[in-house]
């Protein structure tokens, strides 16, 4: 493969972005990012399934035919969920508490089924961990923003119970944004998860509109949107 | 190396070869499971029962006992008829708390609730312990939200009388919540449940489980 890291990143994590540009992993997103917390550690518990489940696919390639391989598929990331879940339930218990009801839900996340058809079937080990690692912090940003922005509108606050998931050392990371605020409804719940998604998207797409034109205008050099949308959705 | 391709490749082309591959993969994945499972049950039967202790301990004062509530307890039909957990808390031999948790369904489903009574049957505390109601208006049954369940702290099946238990909306004593009536309706009439409980159960509930005979049950 002549991909290279940075083309990787740069597809991971923005251009090819799982809900920005695939809208993808829609069910997990709105039911977490009630709090950038919340948001930050689903993100990472997706990540480390999308890495290793890259890896595992990857490394089985060549020896699953192409009939059996999305029961194969299914059966890894399944295995990684439940050891993630059970993990998690043991050592950060607390966090658990707050996204117990989800992790299993990464198994329906169908980013995964999706990255393993479309990249890791076909890719090496390490291109298909640096994939993982990409896609998945690309899903992280968008929990986060989109939890962020969720939390100050609904809740007036930022980061709240971040020592939850990282530790005492982070709880300064909890800020009041607005004191003494009775809270915003709608952006508590999921129908604010999707108004807020919807200028995210927007905003997403002013973005590249505006950076396109500048491109073209220093070096009338076209730019590619490269989108793999797998079938099937959440 | 190109031999093991080729074996691989002969094999792959055997019709059995997917059956094969699909059992081998599930063995490894059960493996791997029963790995984890191993390493991880103890720590989260831990992490649990600290659970349990944590809101038990919100309703039984710590100065009330000086025994495990978690072993001084068994299981017998509670409030509602579903079988329930009793902890009783105890103090040089004596009972002086009894905890047990009552299921209410409120606006949009199950709240999980417990709460502990005192041995002449006042309430010594109640909490929520998980609910899915509509959060900023149903929400304010939790202690870290409002004070409002802690105000049937003291309160017993005589004061305020039976049919004063209901919301002040049904002609009742308790506080609803402006824009949730339906939620603290249901709370008070799970508390008031687990009353009519206790005063049908005082006997079994305040004998120790020590000494209730094995084997008997309600």
């Amino acid at each position: 493969m002549s991909i290279t890291f940075k083309e990787q990143a740069r597809q991971g994590i923005w251009d090819n972005n799982i809900v920005f540009s695939q809208r993808l992993a829609l069910c997990p997103l709105l039911a977490v990012t009630g709090t950038a917390t919340n948001g930050l550690g689903m993100g990472l518990a997706t990540t480390g399934v999308l890495m290793a489940s890259g890896m595992a696919v990857s490394l089985l390639r060549k020896s699953v035919p192409q009939d059996v391989r999305i029961p194969s598929f299914i059966l890894i990331i399944a295995t990684i969920v439940t050891l993630v879940d059970m993990a998690l339930n043991a050592w950060m218990h607390e966090l658990y508490k707050v996204l117990g009801l989800f992790i299993p839900l990464i198994v329906t996340n169908c980013s995964l089924l999706g990255r393993a058809e479309a990249f890791a079937s076909k890719n090496s080990v390490r291109h298909s961990a640096i994939d993982g690692l990409m896609i998945g912090l690309g899903f992280t940003l968008v929990l986060v923003v989109l939890g962020a922005v969720r939390e100050i509108i609904g809740s007036g606050t930022l980061f709240a119970n971040a020592s939850l998931l990282l530790g005492d050392l982070f709880s300064f990371l909890t800020i009041t944004i607005i004191p003494d605020y009775k809270g915003f409804l709608l952006f508590i719940l999921p129908p604010g998860g999707f108004i807020a998604l919807g200028f995210l998207i927007a905003g997403k797409h002013y973005l590249e509109e505006y950076m396109k034109n500048r491109t073209a205008a220093s070096k009338n050099a076209p730019v590619v949107f490269d989108r793999i949308a797998p079938s099937g959705a959440d | 190396m190109r031999r093991g391709a080729s074996i691989l490749q002969t094999m792959k082309e055997k019709p059995v070869y997917p059956a094969i591959l699909l059992g081998l993969l599930s063995l490894l994945a059960a493996g791997l499971l029963g790995g984890g499972n191993l390493s991880t049950r103890e720590e989260i039967k831990r992490r649990l029962e600290e659970d349990l202790r944590i809101s038990i301990a919100q309703v039984v004062p710590e100065d009330l006992h000086d025994n495990n509530l978690i072993q001084s307890s068994f299981v017998m039909n509670g409030p509602g008829g579903l079988p329930t957990v009793i902890y009783q808390g105890m103090r040089n031999g004596k009972i002086t708390a009894v905890a047990y948790s009552v299921i209410s369904y409120g606006y949009s489903g199950k709240i999980d609730t417990i709460m502990a009574v005192d041995p002449e049957g006042k309430i010594l505390g109640v909490r929520v312990l998980s609910h899915t109601e509509t959060p900023g208006l149903g929400d304010k049954i939790e202690a870290s939200k409002s004070d409002w369940v802690l105000g049937f702290s003291g309160l017993s099946l005589d004061a305020p009388p039976a049919e004063q238990w209901a919301v002040k909306k049904d002609g009742g004593h308790f506080d609803q919540f402006s824009g949730a009536t339906i939620t603290p309706r249901a709370v008070v009439k799970a508390v008031k449940s687990g009353l009519d409980f206790f005063q049908k159960n005082k006997d079994k509930l305040l004998t120790p489980v020590t000494e209730q005979i094995a084997g008997s049950s309600s």
